[in-house]
């Protein structure tokens, strides 16, 4: 999508998601909500695969870690606060991502998709096989967190319209944090590294540092994610951090196409949407799905954001 | 006395028993272009790579103004001081002119923690960057895209991104490289210009063009210096005669 397009389409976008609630039913909005969860989960992704090309097959851990994070810091018969759950699991994701980022980054390709996917599950059996979090059947979550501050209450997570409003204000953070970050400096470095890591290196980048804070901030970024699936589902399992988890928001991020966090976006509803449709047609979904993707990635090379320039070119009648 | 700025003493790697350098010793001074010549697995790419950091040394020390940079990597000697285009372009195909040399401007103030600074608006950076363009004999060219520019052009944008990082020490491996002759003549004028306030390093093929340059020349055999003197010297020397040049006349008569 060009600039000027984006420009327009955006407050359109916006516009459409904020009224939503208002004719949508209560099914509905809870699985728009529960799409922009991922979308946010897959904007993080694109930072690394789209943006850095650094193609994690391992960001579920993150995901997951910030979803544990929510139900072990919440008390067994009363809410944590909002303000303390939510930097504590932003925290442990990116926390999580630093320190595994110190080893995976010294990879490249093919072993580099096999070492964050190694990591991840580590991290998956972790708590799959122990105690920490309820092993593999899980933890309820009870209470959804306390937005009070000392004593008065912006707004109340427990009003699944609110906490619908709460995620898409969420969604709108971290695309505004991601778009402010792709803009500076080091946004700029990234895009650089992905195009050509040793000319950015023999101009003086020590790439690995950049790399590193790459890693973090989409390990943090998922984990805003991780944190709302977990408020909004009340429910936390160690397959939130599976490798299935992991492929899936890859999946989203290709079908969208990379480096373009609209399309991340976009390929997050596709995702779900074709989920839905094919999940409500047949109980071999998963198959219908595997060939939809395969179609997907034949016949739509750039992903869903290449959609808007292919109808221009197809319209004006332009040769590639 | 001209200023030494880059010093190789006795450089030497080894890979496992092969020995691509042997005590190589160079020394580029400010306001000369020193060539280095020799057959093909002479070992020229080996020497530029260890002074690059691309490469780290088996023995020998590197400096620059004195100091001892043989530990820097390839991006701290960038920090300090060295620029190096490739003998295959490394550029950034898809960026545009005015982006890639941006970027090798970037380089020098990078300021990765200023998230609200829009990257691309930075006039200190822009104006090194058109600086560095213009001098590469681009201006005009700054919104092309880089991989679809004349191989000619990209060689030129490669020199331009070294230029841009302000580079004292320039180490140019073959520029001239699969160029026509106009171009070749517009590159040569190029490297007198440059050569007038910095120590350049050329690696090339083209024999003309380096006579018609170098201030020095360094002939490598097998890994090991032949000869090293201004050109007349090269020329008039029976050894590089016997090595090198001689042999390359023998296949032409």
């Amino acid at each position: 999508m060009n600039p000027t397009s984006q420009r327009l389409i955006l407050p359109l976008l916006l516009a459409a998601l904020l009224a939503f609630p208002s004719f949508g039913s209560d099914f509905y909005v809870e699985l728009v909500a529960k799409t922009l969860v991922l979308a946010i989960f897959a904007m993080s992704l694109d930072l690394l695969v789209g943006f850095t090309g650094l193609v994690s097959f391992g960001h579920a851990a993150y995901f997951g870690i910030a979803a544990y994070a929510v139900a072990m810091i919440t008390p067994k018969y009363d809410p944590a606060s909002l303000w303390l759950a939510l930097p504590a699991a932003i925290i442990a994701a990116g926390l999580a991502a630093f320190v595994i980022g110190l080893f995976v980054l010294r990879t490249k390709g093919i072993y580099f998709i096999m070492v964050t996917l190694a990591f991840a599950q580590m991290v998956f059996f972790l708590f799959h096989d122990t105690n920490l979090g309820g092993g593999s059947d899980g933890v309820n979550i009870n209470f959804k967190p306390d937005a009070a501050i000392a004593g008065w209450a912006p707004f109340d997570l427990n009003e699944p319209g609110q906490l619908y409003y709460f995620i898409v204000a969420a969604l709108v953070a971290v695309y505004g944090v991601l778009k402010l970050v792709l803009r500076s400096p080091f946004g700029r470095v990234l895009i650089g590294i992905r195009s050509n890591e040793h000319r950015m290196l023999s101009l003086g980048y020590a790439t690995f540092y950049y790399k590193l804070a790459a890693f973090t901030l989409a390990g943090a970024l998922a984990g805003v994610a991780g944190f709302l699936y977990a408020v909004l589902s009340g429910f936390v399992t160690p397959e939130l951090l599976a490798w299935h988890q992991s492929g899936n928001v890859l999946l989203m991020v290709i079908l969208g196409g990379m480096g373009n966090l609209v399309g991340a976006i976009a390929g997050a509803f596709a995702f779900t949407a074709m989920q839905e449709a094919f999940g409500a047609w047949t109980k071999h979904w998963q198959l219908a799905m595997g060939l939809a993707i395969v179609a997907a990635v034949l016949f739509l090379p750039g992903g869903l954001s290449a959609i808007p320039a292919r109808l221009k070119r197809a319209m004006t009648g332009e040769e590639k | 006395m001209r200023e030494a700025l880059l010093v190789a003493e006795k450089l030497t790697r080894r890979f496992g028993g092969l020995t691509a350098n042997s005590n190589v010793n160079l020394t580029l001074e400010r306001g000369t272009l020193h060539a280095l010549l020799g057959p093909n697995g002479a070992g020229k790419s080996t020497c530029i790579n260890m002074l690059s950091g691309d490469l780290p040394p088996s023995e020998g020390r590197i400096l620059l103004g004195g100091k001892d940079i043989t530990g820097l990597s390839n991006h701290q000697r960038s920090r300090v001081g060295i620029g190096r285009s490739y003998q295959r372009t490394n550029i950034f195909p898809k960026f545009s002119v005015l982006e890639n040399c941006r970027l090798a401007a970037q380089s020098r103030r990078q300021q990765p923690w200023r998230v609200f600074k829009d990257a691309v608006r930075d006039p200190d950076t822009l104006a090194r960057a058109h600086a560095a363009i213009a001098e590469a004999g681009l201006a005009g060219r700054e919104h092309r895209i880089a991989g679809q520019m004349s191989h000619g052009e990209q060689r030129q944008l490669e020199i331009a991104m070294v230029l841009a990082t302000d580079a004292q020490v320039l180490l140019l491996d073959e520029p001239l490289a699969g160029m026509g002759s106009d171009e070749s003549a517009q590159m040569v004028e190029l490297l007198k210009r440059l050569r007038e306030n910095r120590a350049i390093l050329l690696v090339e093929h083209d024999m003309d063009a380096v006579f018609a340059v170098a201030d020095t020349i360094t002939v490598l055999v097998n890994g090991q210096v032949l000869e090293s003197g201004d050109p007349d010297t090269i020329r008039k020397s029976p050894a590089v005669q016997q090595a090198y040049l001689g042999h390359e006349g023998a296949d032409h008569v």
